[in-house]
């Protein structure tokens, strides 16, 4: 747990809107609006926020299956944005994906033994019998038996899916891979087995993960860091224990505090957020969520500066200026109009969470 | 009870009929299905047997037996110039069998290239083919055949090639419409995510999804072009005379006497061009119930 074996560096993806018969652009959605973090060798960095927040855009745009508008991905210390098609090509190798949705993910006209050895034959790793052979061993690696290589996906579950689509990101022995939502399409008690398969994996071939989900619980159990979206921005970023243990951002307050607790003596203070979430075409000046925001020292401030990612604890960043300590000197904030001091604020219910 | 073993066969061995065995048993149980196959396995027959099936030299002028009516020796009677009616048609299947096939594999071949080509890649490559195809669309498809028709020397390979280049625009849009849909499907990023060639991701992912509607379009486009071909050798810009076609035979016995006193010189000709579009078409309708991806 050293070394980064992915950096991010100011992450941008704009989707353009175009307007009549010229296609004028006549805005853009900021699906994601300047995004930094590193994951290390080895772990597994949570992804989270709602629906829309960006977090999907942000995983393809680090594996370029689509294109960035600006900012600097390195894997491994390979500059990704700047590898033209066959260098990206040998590079897919090394960065792969598991997608959300088990029936779109699986192409319904070839067998499972067939998608699982395309990247095999692609990347010329094996041919023929041998082959046929590597197929099978994956297939019973991700809890398969053999025999399914015959096949095809619509005879599975939508658990048994996702391992075919697990056994295929396997198949070009990666050493990242970006899951995306890979078990919120599932029931509950097929999440766990995939959850546990997942780890079983990363345990046993040293995988690193970029794990993106809005189910805090899930990413409570298998993360060992947690970055939280909201807006296309990424609003705070923790060891997972010191995130679940005392959130700072008032947006991963409320999120925890919808999480429910297994324990009916507990009595706990439910954040309810009000309002939606803001259009990221039209984004809010300053905070992006200041308008929902329930922290007590919130004012006039919180609209006028973006308040940078940065340091409240050691290795716990938070993008807040009234959550204590800030940069944003007190000065600063009284020139921007704010009539409330930074406070630090933890709502109770939280701050005693197991 | 058969048909489920006969599908469990299948199964066990794994090869990839599995689908289109399920589609061949839900065809033959609809009606319109069977007609349709019917019709269309008869014209077959017909075309490839007709020497044996004419009796008469379709060609061979005996004005002594001008405008017959049927009888035991001429089923359909003989035209104007007495020739036999029945082996002009068994010949005319021929050429109408001829032009839907040939016609359509052209409008296919570009078609679907290019819609698969527009469809994918996208930005200007899919403006440049979107509005070719519109352009070829805008005139009135009889109206652009008569002019490029006009244009060359009427002759059958003529017929072929314009009836097909001008279906092209049609089968591209479907097609173009359809590779949308795939291509943003999860199992081609997957296949991108890989690092599978474009080239390989057009053929075994995204082609064989887009392939069910191109089957309906393609048979219901074969009445299309046999119609037009019809229509083309009507009006005399299609096959030339003396060869059997059926269009040529309805203009033949259109004139107005002629039409009173001896119809069937234009009827049967005009059925068979009737019953042979009413089969293709009620085919196509069947195989878009059978091919709905939604239930295979």
């Amino acid at each position: 747990m050293s070394r980064s074996l992915l950096s991010v560096r100011d992450l941008v993806k704009h989707f353009p809107i175009t307007r009549g018969v010229f296609g004028r652009t006549v805005g853009a959605v900021r699906a994601v609006d300047g995004i930094s973090f590193d994951v290390k060798e080895g772990e597994t960095l949570g992804l989270v926020g709602e629906s829309g927040c960006g977090k999907t855009t942000a995983g393809r745009a680090i594996l370029r299956l689509i294109e960035p508008t600006a900012g600097q991905v390195t894997f491994d210390g390979v500059d990704v944005l700047a590898l033209d098609a066959p260098r990206l090509r040998a590079l897919r190798r090394r960065m792969q994906i598991v997608f959300q949705d088990p029936f779109s993910s699986l192409n319904p006209r070839m067998t499972v033994g067939a998608i699982v050895r395309e990247g095999l034959i692609i990347h010329r790793l094996a041919e023929g019998a041998a082959a046929q052979a590597r197929v099978k061993q994956l297939l019973e690696e991700v809890g398969l038996r053999a025999e399914y290589a015959n096949r095809y996906p619509h005879e599975f579950s939508g658990g048994q899916r996702q391992r075919i689509g697990i056994a295929r990101a396997l198949a070009v022995e990666p050493r990242f891979i970006v899951c995306d939502e890979p078990v919120s399409a599932l029931d509950v008690s097929v999440q766990a087995q995939v959850i546990n398969l997942l780890q079983d994996l990363q345990r046993d071939r040293g995988l690193t993960y970029l794990f993106i989900a809005h189910d805090l619980s899930v990413v409570e159990h298998v993360a060992t860091r947690v970055a939280v979206m909201y807006l296309g921005h990424i609003v705070e970023l923790a060891a997972a224990d010191d995130l679940y243990a005392e959130p700072l951002m008032p947006y991963t307050q409320a999120l925890l505090s919808a999480v429910p607790i297994p324990d009916p003596s507990r009595r706990k203070q439910r954040i309810v957020l009000t309002g939606d979430v803001p259009s990221p075409a039209d984004p809010p000046p300053g905070c992006p969520f200041h308008p929902r925001c329930h922290h007590p020292a919130k004012d006039v401030a919180c609209t006028r500066i973006i308040p940078p990612l940065e340091t409240k604890a050691d290795g716990h960043l938070v993008a807040c200026i009234k959550q204590l300590p800030t940069r944003i000197t007190w000065e600063e904030q009284q020139a921007a109009g704010a009539t409330m001091p930074p406070e630090r604020y933890v709502p109770l219910a939280l701050a005693t969470r197991s | 009870m058969r048909s489920v073993h006969a599908r469990a066969r299948l199964r066990a061995r794994g090869g990839e009929w599995v689908v289109s065995a399920e589609v061949w048993a839900r065809l033959w149980r609809d009606t319109r299905a069977r007609i349709g196959l019917i019709v269309v396995a008869m014209l077959l027959l017909l075309a490839i047997l007709a020497p044996l099936l004419a009796r008469h030299d379709p060609i061979r002028v005996d004005l002594l037996r001008q405008l017959q009516p049927p009888s035991a020796e001429h089923w359909m009677g003989t035209d104007v110039q007495g020739r036999d009616v029945w082996a002009r048609l068994v010949y005319g299947a021929r050429i109408s069998l001829a032009v839907g096939l040939i016609s359509q594999s052209i409008a296919l071949a570009i078609g679907l290239t290019l819609g698969l080509i527009a469809g994918y890649f996208g930005r200007w490559i899919d403006d440049l083919v979107m509005r070719l195809a519109d352009v070829t669309l805008a005139f009135p498809t009889l109206l652009l055949l008569i002019a490029m028709v006009a244009a060359l020397q009427p002759s059958l390979m003529v017929v072929f090639v314009t009836v097909g280049i001008v279906g092209w625009a049609g089968m591209a849009r479907l097609v173009r419409g359809q590779v949308l849909v795939v291509r943003q499907l999860e199992y081609v990023h997957a296949a991108r995510a890989l690092g599978t060639p474009d080239f390989r991701i057009i053929a075994r992912h995204v082609l064989p999804n887009v392939i069910a509607p191109v089957v309906i379009a393609t048979t219901l486009g074969m009445a299309g072009a046999i119609m037009a071909e019809a229509a083309l050798s009507f009006l005399g810009l299609g096959v030339q005379p003396p060869t059997p076609s059926w269009g040529a035979m309805i203009a033949d016995g259109r004139d107005l006497s002629q039409l009173r006193s001896s119809p069937w010189t234009s009827l049967f000709p005009g059925l068979a061009i009737g019953v042979t579009v009413l089969g293709f078409n009620l085919l196509g309708d069947a195989l878009r119930d059978a091919l709905d991806p939604r239930t295979v």
